[in-house]
């Protein structure tokens, strides 16, 4: 029977070296992951990718040009759609967010948007847009994304106005600024930089989700930037593809999920950056 | 606007001002409607939802939600094998991520050294970062064939004759099904609960946790008996987000479930969630009652969703003693 100082010496040790394991499996998850990804994803590379459209079922060669373009065509539209509201939202949580019963509502309730399930956003448009407009068409997919897309817009926003020390505000309304000037011209422009954070990281966050575009900008096997029309967009591809029984199809969605996937980290990781150095300064 | 006689005789500031006034009005009522923009969207969702979902409702009742078929040749619809593989396949993933998701928040806040800190914590968060299709590619091709191979078998061998249990893990070894979309939907939502987990611990004060060490608690007493129960709350609140992202995860479920609309003791057995579900038969839905059916669905995972969610969040802000985030 060992001393109770030294089972506790012994329960600690095995404590951490569990939570230790802990983060060794969120690390090996992530490179295993990441690793795949580069080795299947690399051996699809090759310009063909982006000059050629998707192949018929069952030939071979073709790219994803259509679907890289769609998918470009979507994702800008959806920015545009949610950066104003999301920066005219998040102003206001901001800005009147810290009296009012309905912006502390508004804030719990875009919170919950935030992790709200992405299929039935994609639902939503459906019956929303696709229904009513007679047919699915990159604008409803647009349309899919910027409700998703604002949520991130709004909190990071706000969050960003929040650190905008209060003596710079006071100061700009102890000159006789009204309040809009005091939010748009100072508020603000001293949180440009974050505020563009929050719109790259809502672009992330949308670059990859596929759920929602299922019914609602479908899928073109034509390349097509017609946004009024069905469009090829990356994320439906790859989950057409990589569940087909085409060898060639398969090895097109992990060209096309590496692609998605360097995206998404390249902003993740430069925000990070970027954000350290300001922090540094 | 008043008339140029009138006004000429006013002070030029006090026209300024009102000037100034009306426009803050203006920019105020401006915000705020895009602040609603958000609510009406919430709204909107419900309505919509129940409006398409309306035949379906008045068909079956609420006898929808636990009537076991899904049958599309007999127009006959019941919720509980999607809602029964939703409810499985995240209660088993958050067993799995919950304690990983403690191990990696403890491990970042009190034993990690300083300088690692920041890559590590941001490693974690990346995963959050990289999207579920690629989740679901690398389930499908990558982790399932594996699971398949080396554990599965050996699963079965040491746990399958074991009464009551081992019939969880009876059937053939296929690589998919309901414990394979558990284990990937724990790597996905680890990484919110440990950050919420992470930023909880970090208000414990100070003090506290010192005068336990000055007491001689070692770092996982410290853990145990001063962070925990002074996080409590908040603890509760992350693993509820992460119960709510598990729920309404589609493709990376979809891609290793194995898409079989039934119910199955076996968690080596191929089921459906509710996402897969739709994700799967939507877009060749007939119009009519099975449309219908697939629309009720969606709502009943979105109420699920956003009751699971609205207590995270109201427990997470009341343990940040902020708006949380």
């Amino acid at each position: 029977m060992m001393s109770l100082y030294t089972r506790r010496i012994w329960i600690n040790r095995i404590g951490i070296t569990l939570s230790m394991l802990a983060m060794s499996i969120g690390l090996i998850a992530l490179l295993w992951i990441l690793w795949t990804l580069f080795s299947r994803g690399f051996a699809a590379l090759s310009w063909d990718l982006f000059t050629q459209d998707t192949p018929a079922p069952g030939s071979e060669g073709g790219g994803l040009r259509n679907a890289i373009v769609g998918s470009g065509l979507i994702l800008f539209f959806s920015m545009l759609i949610s950066t104003p509201i999301g920066i005219l939202a998040g102003i206001y949580l901001a800005e009147y967010g810290r009296v009012s019963r309905f912006a502390s509502f508004t804030r719990f309730m875009t919170d919950i948007m935030l992790s709200a399930p992405s299929i039935v956003i994609g639902l939503f448009v459906y019956a929303l847009f696709v229904v009513t407009t007679g047919g699915f068409s990159g604008w409803a997919g647009s349309l899919a994304l910027a409700l998703i897309a604002i949520p991130v817009v709004v909190r990071t926003t706000e969050n960003m106005l929040k650190l905008v020390p209060t003596s710079l505000r006071e100061a700009a309304f102890a000159v006789g600024a009204p309040r809009w000037q005091v939010s748009l011209k100072v508020t603000l422009r001293a949180v440009k930089s974050g505020v563009v954070t929050g719109v790259l990281l809502a672009m992330a966050r949308i670059t990859g989700e596929t759920a929602p575009l299922l019914f609602t900008a479908l899928n073109n096997q034509f390349f097509s930037t017609n946004m009024s029309e069905p469009m090829g967009n990356l994320p439906v591809v790859i989950f057409q593809f990589a569940l087909s029984p085409y060898d060639n199809w398969v090895n097109l969605a992990w060209g096309g999920a590496l692609l998605i996937a360097l995206l998404v980290l390249a902003v993740n990781i430069g925000v990070r950056i970027v954000f350290r150095n300001k922090v540094k300064r | 606007m008043s008339e140029p006689s009138v006004s000429a005789g006013i002070d030029p500031h006090a026209r300024q001002v009102r000037k100034f006034r009306l426009q803050d009005r203006f920019f105020h009522h401006t915000t705020q409607l895009f602040a609603f923009v958000v609510l009406a969207a919430l709204v909107g969702i419900l309505v919509s939802l129940t409006y398409e979902a309306w035949p379906s409702i008045k068909a079956f009742g609420p006898s929808f939600l636990w009537t076991n078929i899904w049958s599309v040749p007999d127009d006959e619809y019941g919720a509980l094998a999607a809602i029964y593989g939703t409810v499985v396949t995240s209660v088993l993933a958050l067993l799995i991520a919950v304690p990983i998701s403690f191990g990696i928040a403890l491990f970042l806040t009190e034993t990690c050294p300083v300088w690692l800190r920041r890559p590590l914590g941001t490693a974690i968060e990346l995963l959050a970062g990289i999207p579920s299709i690629v989740y679901g590619i690398w389930g499908l091709f990558v982790f399932a064939p594996l699971f398949a191979d080396h554990i599965q078998p050996p699963l079965q061998a040491l746990l399958g004759d074991v009464p009551v249990i081992g019939g969880w893990f009876s059937g053939p070894p296929i690589g998919v099904g309901i414990l394979t979309a558990s284990i990937v939907l724990s790597l996905m939502v680890i990484p919110f609960i440990a950050s919420v987990m992470r930023d909880v611990f970090e208000t414990v004060p100070h003090v506290l946790k010192e005068s336990a060490y000055g007491l001689g608690c070692t770092t996982w007493e410290v853990a145990r008996s001063v962070v925990l129960p002074y996080t409590r709350v908040g603890v509760i609140g992350g693993i509820m987000l992460g119960l709510g992202r598990a729920l309404g995860e589609t493709m990376a479920v979809t891609f290793v479930i194995g898409n079989a609309n039934r119910i199955n003791g076996s968690l080596f057995a191929p089921g459906t969630s509710i996402a897969s579900t739709l994700a799967n038969e939507f877009g060749e839905a007939d119009p009519g009652l099975h449309i219908a059916a697939l629309f009720e669905l969606g709502l009943v995972l979105f109420i699920i969703t956003f009751v699971v969610l609205a207590i995270s969040r109201w427990l997470i802000s009341r343990s940040m003693g902020s708006e949380g985030l």
